[in-house]
This record gives structure tokens, C-alpha cells and sequence, in this order.
């Protein structure tokens, strides 16, 4: 007789001991198991084994340009919201050897490249990165061509979601239309209810190897008023945003705007460091170094992420196409809002809010965004524009 | 050559399209038929001569020549014009003109075109806007010479990564 | 010790590697410029190409780049490239012997529109390096003449000895139907033959202008004038083809680098009607 494994889509309760349970029986299905740790002055994302790993307590101060870990006495083990990690390092790695060669007289031969990593169970991953995780899907799986290192690490990826229950300022998430509760491209998603009398979490399951998972821990279904709970949990969170960016003719209007005079303004300020584009869950851009031996018998290449920040970015023979500090901010934020759009079909955006906090002199993205409009409704008034 | 057949061979030049014919009429009665051997130089540096060309046929190389050398600025050949600056009052030619390929042209005295056109501004107007246009032509090329852009690329070019 | 060799098959399928291919001949066109032909390495035969198309060309411990293919694309067999000497791999690429192994991956990118230019005149404008990827158009249609009209090959360079494929250009004017003009910016005692920059030699051609497709490649200043000249003689946005260039570190799409506005060179060109990118061309640091 067949065990009936749980609906797919049914809301059940598991608590702290089925949920490690839950990393458990991913260790057993051989899934590296990775999510949220604390380590030093920030939470990571990285390989860990079980409940006791997870930053039980914290919550953090994020602002622009500010990020600071806060422990408190609460029980929660997702109260804080978002790292200056995400999935992106490990499905997209910063550093990926595409091969190496070795030279055999005049000519050359490829090297057995290292096997891909095994693979892997995030756990805790947010509505705005699992968007963000779709997002690069439409990137680098493509119709003719598809990313060989990404492909081989999205397979196969188990997907524990949170349902977020606080916000951080700097999230924007119900702008971009990627806010929690997570609806699809999970396998379990969990919605945390951590209170004095109980510490439990909302389970539902996305997939069949969900609810395989769900099927080997303690388990039963949850009750209308638990539901509840959750929901109005989630819409806390969401109602405590406070950032907006206005994504109505977002695209048309920073096509518009290529002479704005705000791009010169922030310019002013922007450092051109790139951090907004590392700690980006979306953003792609690579280059590939070829380092050899002395002797120049042994060549690898390696792929590492690039920035378009970087001023060498855009070089071609007699110098780089974006000199300027203006002009590569204005790259940055019309590709990510508008240009992104045309190629891939949605915005390159998910409301995280990480390169607002991790911006070392606080540039905002819907502040500039802002800005932007602003100047054109000026313009409009004027009847300056067109 | 008959005056006919003067206006005939004006109105095959490009530089009188859109004229009205009495003004080509008016110009061609101050054309003089004109043929340039090959290696001829049809005025130097320094020259007063006032001569505004509409060519035919053949090449002719506009040449600054300085130790030792002779630069070669521009071409021109059939349907273009040479010595517009014969317009302008006492402008000595900066730059020498020689026939690579035999010429064929109409040349005008520059001063008599100059009268023609005070006396008549209407025909003035009309030959002067063509000037104009030839001026803008060649001076855009003459920038776009300038840009040297198939040059090779200079060591230390701005964003260049390190080697 | 035998070096261990990847799985062949898996290599083949991983589009970041190249395959290997031998240099059969090294030319030199120009002070500064070489044509490189390669044929197969190994078993496997080199792939066919459209004309515009490019390769990504490795040389082994110095790096890779994109190189457009400028030989005969009915020569299965062998790949031809013509290399301007600009930087440190472009240096490596003309600088290896007959013999040496160059990894090539590609062919990428749309080409120029052949089909679409059917029944038609075509005028090609090339600038310096420019006449390499538009080389393979010209072997084309002299193959293929009855399906075109007249051919005009605009040509400019920098100098007399700039000009690429010099006994071809001379080969290619004696043939029916074909008009080739070239030009330089800087003449010389011993050339006769026209100087100034390409656009001038517009005044030349008798273009009918709902009757031809262009194609353009050069420096993109030169693109731009180009552009203009046909504009003011007629000529549809729509059928004025344009190669543009761009950093390229995959050429399939992925590194973001080759990005011109919404598009990116490596996989939405390198060639594009002017029609979609002409009010594209002139924003200054896009």
C-alpha cells in the first residue's frame, strides 16, 4: 500500500525538531545543506548542519549604507531579513575554472575539468530570491546558448523558502511585485510563528520531492486560526515596507532620461566601487582571465564576476566606451530597470534593498529612480518634454 | 565652343541643379572650356588667380607641399568644384592644385562672377547657397579626416586593463 | 606523461570551450595587419559560417577575443581571419607560426542579410579593417551574381599601404557589374587615386535608393557619416546594415560586456539595421 505523501499545496504545522529533521533527510538524500549562519558581524549563507546553525534571535539595522547585526532575546530563527549574501554565489559562482589546457608542442589539450559540485538544499530562501533566482533562470538558461555552470548547479537544487515576517527599510519588494508569501518555485516553504507559548512554522509543499521530504517528518495539518496567523504575519511585514519605487513607464521614462542631469548628480557621489552589483542577487556580468605558468605550459581560464562598474568594462581597441563615473551608474540602474526589461522580460529588480545597505555612501535605487521622474514631471509641466 | 553648347555641358553639372535657366544661361556665358594635362598644377600656393572651376572629367589632388614633401589633402574629379575660394575677394590659395588624371572643366573668372552676382542678386543668391553647400561638404570631410580614425590605437589608451 | 583529455564529447557540448585548430598560413596585409587561415586540428572539421559572423579565437596563455571571419564561406574547410595588431591577444593571434594551435569557438552572431538583399544593387562601405567581415559578402555575390544586381565596394583606409586585399580590389573591379572605389585619407606621391574620407566618394555612385541594401562596417564615427550620406540620398533606415563592436568576453550572451543599450552585440548582431540602432548610435558613453 502506498504512503499517501501530503498535498501539495495544503498548509501544514511542523516544529524545531521536524524541521531539523527536515535538514536531516536532505543530508540522507545527499543535498549539501546551506543557509543563513551568523558569522562575525554579519549573517552568510553557507554550509551548515542543522537548526542550532541558524541565527536564532537576530534581527539587524539595515539603512542605507548601514548594516548592523542585532541579537536579541527572541526565538525566532528568520527574524532577520536579508544578508549581504545571496543564492547567487553558489549557482553563479564569483570564481569558476572553465578549463584548463596543457601545451603539447605547438599545440594544446583541454583538461579533465573538476566534477560540479554536489548538490545542494538552500534553506530560508526569501519570496525576493526566489524571484531573483527565476530571474537569473531567464538569464542564463537560454534558448540557444545556456550557462554550462549555472545550469549544472540549478539542477537538481532543493528550495526551502521563508515567508518573510518582518521587513527591513530598505526592502522594496511590493514595488517590484516579488514580495512574500512565496507562490511558486519552491519545494517548502516555510512561514515561522514564534511566540512565548510556541514555536512552530507553517509548511506547505511545492513540489513532489517536497512532499517526499515533508513525508519523512512529524507532520499534521494546520489549523484555520494557524493559517491565519501566518498571513497576518506576512502582511505585517509587507504593510512595514515603507520604500516605493513607481515601476509604471519605468522603462520608457530612463530611456528618456539618457541626458538627465541627476546622472551627473550622482555621479557626484557614486565611488564606482561595485558593491551594489556584488551583493545584487541579479546581476551577471563576468569576464574571463587566462593565467599561465612561468613556463607557459600550463594555461587555465577562469571565469570571475565582473562588474560594469569597473572602467575597463566596456574597453575596446583606443579605450573604454563608458569613461565616465556618470555614465557607468546610468548603465548600472537602466539596465537593472529598464534595458533589462527588452532582453529578458521583466525587470532585472527584485526589491531587496541590498544595494541600498551595502552602498558604502547610501545611494538609493528608488531615490534615483525618483529623481528621475521628478525631472520629468518638471519637464512635462514645462512643456519641455515630448 | 558655342554658348549653346556651353549651357548644354553646364547642365550636366550637379552644381547647377535646381537653377533657374536663365541663370544657368548667365553663367554659362561666363564659361570658358578648359582642358588640364596630366601633372599640371592649375594654381600654386600664394596664387591671386581667381579661377572657380565646375569639373568634368579627370583628377585633380590638392597638395600642401613643406620639407620636401608634398601632403595630399583631397581629391576631386567629374561633378565637383575647385577653387571656390576665387569667390571670396583677394584670398590668395593656401594649397596647390595638380592634375593627377587629363581634366576636362569649366573655368570662370572669379571677379566677374563676383560683379555678376552684386548686379544681379537673385543669380548672386542662387550661386552663392551652392558655395555654401560645397564649403559644408568639404569641410565636414575634411573633420572627419581629421578624427584619423583608422589610426592605430596609442600604448596607455584611458580603461586599458593591465597588461 | 600524456596530458588526460576531457571527455570530447562533454567538451563539445560546454560552450566555453574551444576547439583546437592549426594555423596554415600567416599573411601579412598590412604593416599592422595579417590574415590568419586555420584548418582542423584533429578529426573534427572546422564549422561553416554565415558572412558577418565571428569567432572567439584562444591563444593558449594569453586569452581570447572575437574575431570576425573574413574568407570565402562556400571554403568549407578552413577559417580565415584578418587581425589588426591592437592590443596583447591580437599581438599573440598575428604573431603565431604555421603550426601552432589557436582555439576557436563559433561561429557567433547574425549575419549580414544576404537573402534579404536578393534581386537588389548592393553597396558595401568599408573603413580600414572594416572590409574583413564584409569580405565574405563580396565572395558571395561574384558566386552568386544572377541573384543580384550591381555590387559597389566603397573603400576607405587610412594610407596606401592600408588597403587590405589589394590585388582582390583590383580583381574584383575588372568584373561586370562591379564598381569598386577606394580611397585614403592620407595619399602619397606614388597613389593617384582618390583622397579624402569614404564619404566623398559617394559622389561617384549612382545609388538607387528603393532599389539597393547597404552594408556598412568601419570605425563607428564612419558609420554615423556613412548613415547620413545614405539618408540624404534616399535610402530606407531599413536597409542600411551596420557591424558594431563591443568588449566581448563569451560571445553567447552571458557576461553582460558587449551590452549597446537593450542589446547585445554577441547574440542580437553584430549586425543591425540602422533602422533599429541609428537613434542608438549617437549617444555619447552608452
Amino acid at each position: 500500500m502506498v504512503t499517501n505523501l501530503p498535498a501539495i499545496g495544503t498548509q501544514f504545522v511542523i516544529d524545531l525538531p521536524a524541521l531539523d529533521g527536515v535538514f536531516a533527510s536532505l543530508r540522507r538524500r545527499g543535498y549539501e545543506v546551506i543557509g543563513p549562519t551568523v558569522r562575525g558581524p554579519a549573517i552568510v549563507y553557507d554550509a551548515i548542519e542543522g537548526v542550532k546553525d541558524l541565527p536564532q534571535g537576530y534581527t539587524e539595522e539595515q539603512e542605507a549604507g548601514v548594516y548592523r547585526l542585532q541579537k536579541g532575546e527572541g526565538a525566532a530563527l528568520f527574524g532577520f531579513v536579508l544578508s549581504p549574501h545571496s543564492w547567487k554565489q553558489f549557482l553563479h559562482p564569483s570564481e569558476v575554472r572553465l578549463f584548463a589546457a596543457e601545451r603539447d608542442g605547438q599545440t594544446f589539450r583541454i583538461l579533465n575539468s573538476p566534477p560540479p559540485p554536489p548538490p545542494r538544499a538552500f534553506i530560508g530562501v526569501r519570496a525576493c530570491e526566489l524571484a531573483a533566482i527565476a530571474v537569473q533562470d531567464r538569464v542564463l538558461l537560454g534558448e540557444t546558448y545556456s550557462d554550462s555552470v549555472y545550469q549544472a548547479r540549478r539542477r537538481g537544487l532543493f528550495l526551502v523558502a521563508v515567508n518573510c515576517t518582518r521587513s527591513a527599510p530598505t526592502c522594496f519588494c511590493t514595488s517590484t511585485r516579488t514580495a512574500p508569501p512565496a507562490e511558486a518555485g519552491f519545494d517548502l516553504v516555510l512561514t515561522e510563528l514564534a511566540g512565548p507559548d510556541r514555536h512552530i512554522f507553517i509548511v506547505e509543499a511545492g513540489s513532489r520531492q517536497g512532499a517526499e521530504v515533508l513525508a519523512e517528518v512529524e507532520h499534521h495539518e494546520a489549523t484555520p486560526s494557524e493559517i491565519l496567523d501566518a498571513e497576518a504575519a506576512v502582511k505585517a511585514a509587507k504593510d512595514s515596507i515603507s520604500r516605493k519605487l513607481n515601476t509604471a513607464g519605468l522603462r520608457e521614462l530612463l530611456y528618456e532620461k539618457f541626458d538627465d542631469p541627476r546622472w551627473e548628480q550622482v555621479a557626484q557621489r557614486c565611488l564606482t566601487c561595485g558593491n551594489c552589483t556584488m551583493v545584487c542577487p541579479t546581476c551577471f556580468c563576468t569576464t574571463v582571465d587566462e593565467s599561465s605558468d612561468v613556463a607557459n605550459q600550463h594555461a587555465e581560464r577562469w571565469r570571475r564576476w565582473d562588474s560594469c562598474f569597473s572602467q575597463n568594462f566596456s574597453y575596446i581597441h583606443g579605450g573604454s566606451v563608458r569613461m565616465s563615473a556618470k555614465s557607468r551608474y546610468r548603465q548600472w540602474l537602466t539596465h537593472k530597470l529598464a534595458t533589462w526589461v527588452d532582453q529578458f522580460g521583466s525587470l532585472g529588480c527584485v526589491g531587496c534593498g541590498r544595494c541600498i545597505t551595502w552602498c558604502p555612501v547610501g545611494i538609493d535605487i528608488t531615490q534615483e529612480a525618483a529623481a528621475l521622474r521628478a525631472d520629468e514631471e518638471i519637464a512635462i509641466a514645462k512643456g519641455d518634454a515630448l | 565652343m558655342s554658348t549653346e553648347n556651353l549651357v548644354d555641358m553646364l547642365r550636366t553639372h550637379p552644381f547647377v541643379e535646381g537653377c533657374r535657366p536663365e541663370h544657368i544661361e548667365k553663367l554659362a556665358s561666363m564659361a570658358a572650356r578648359v582642358q588640364f594635362e596630366k601633372n599640371a598644377i592649375i594654381f600654386r600656393e600664394g596664387d591671386e588667380s581667381s579661377f572657380f572651376y565646375l569639373l568634368f572629367s579627370g583628377s585633380v589632388v590638392l597638395e600642401i607641399t613643406g620639407a620636401g614633401r608634398a601632403h595630399r589633402i583631397q581629391t576631386l574629379g567629374k561633378g565637383e568644384e575647385l577653387g571656390w575660394s576665387s569667390m571670396t575677394p583677394s584670398m590668395a590659395k593656401k594649397f596647390q592644385a595638380r592634375v593627377l588624371e587629363p581634366v576636362t572643366a569649366l573655368a570662370f573668372d572669379g571677379a566677374r562672377l563676383r560683379r555678376a552676382c552684386d548686379e544681379d542678386c537673385a543669380f548672386g543668391y542662387a550661386i552663392t547657397q551652392r558655395l555654401l553647400q560645397t564649403i559644408s561638404s568639404r569641410l565636414q570631410a575634411t573633420r572627419m579626416q581629421l578624427l584619423d580614425l583608422y589610426a592605430p590605437a596609442k600604448m596607455g589608451a584611458p580603461g586599458k586593463p593591465g597588461a | 606523461m600524456p596530458a588526460i583529455e576531457i571527455d570530447q564529447e562533454q567538451s563539445r557540448l560546454d560552450n566555453m570551450h574551444p576547439l583546437a585548430a592549426r594555423v596554415a598560413q600567416v599573411r601579412k596585409d598590412t604593416p599592422d595587419t595579417f590574415t590568419l587561415t586555420l584548418e582542423p586540428e584533429g578529426e573534427e572539421p572546422l564549422p561553416s559560417f554565415l558572412p558577418g559572423q565571428f569567432s572567439m579565437l584562444y591563444v593558449f596563455g594569453v586569452g581570447e577575443l572575437p574575431i570576425s571571419i573574413s574568407g570565402d564561406p562556400q571554403e568549407q574547410g578552413t577559417l580565415v581571419y584578418t587581425v589588426r595588431s591592437v592590443g596583447k591577444t591580437t599581438h599573440a593571434l598575428v604573431s603565431l607560426k604555421v603550426g601552432d594551435t589557436v582555439g576557436v569557438r563559433g561561429p557567433f552572431g547574425k549575419p549580414w542579410p544576404l537573402k534579404a538583399a536578393r534581386g537588389k544593387d548592393v553597396v558595401v562601405v568599408a573603413g580600414g579593417i572594416g572590409l574583413a567581415p564584409l569580405r565574405p559578402v563580396i565572395y558571395y555575390i561574384l558566386r552568386h551574381k544572377a541573384d543580384y544586381g550591381r555590387l559597389v565596394l566603397l573603400y576607405g583606409a587610412r594610407s596606401p599601404r592600408d588597403l587590405l586585399y589589394q590585388k582582390q580590389l583590383e580583381s574584383w573591379a575588372r568584373q561586370a557589374d562591379v564598381q569598386v572605389l577606394t580611397t585614403v585619407d592620407y595619399g602619397g606621391l606614388s597613389w593617384h587615386g582618390h583622397v579624402g574620407v569614404v564619404t566623398t566618394l559617394f559622389r561617384y555612385i549612382r545609388l538607387q535608393p528603393l532599389h539597393s541594401v547597404a552594408m556598412v562596417c568601419g570605425p563607428e564615427i564612419m558609420m554615423r557619416y556613412v548613415a547620413w550620406e545614405f539618408e540624404a540620398r534616399g535610402l530606407p533606415p531599413g536597409d542600411l546594415y551596420v557591424s558594431m563592436e563591443r568588449n566581448m568576453k563569451c560571445g553567447i550572451g552571458f557576461c553582460g560586456h558587449c551590452q549597446f543599450g537593450p542589446r547585445f552585440i554577441c547574440k542580437d548582431g553584430p549586425i543591425f539595421t540602422y533602422r533599429e540602432i541609428g537613434s542608438w548610435l549617437g549617444k555619447y558613453e552608452l
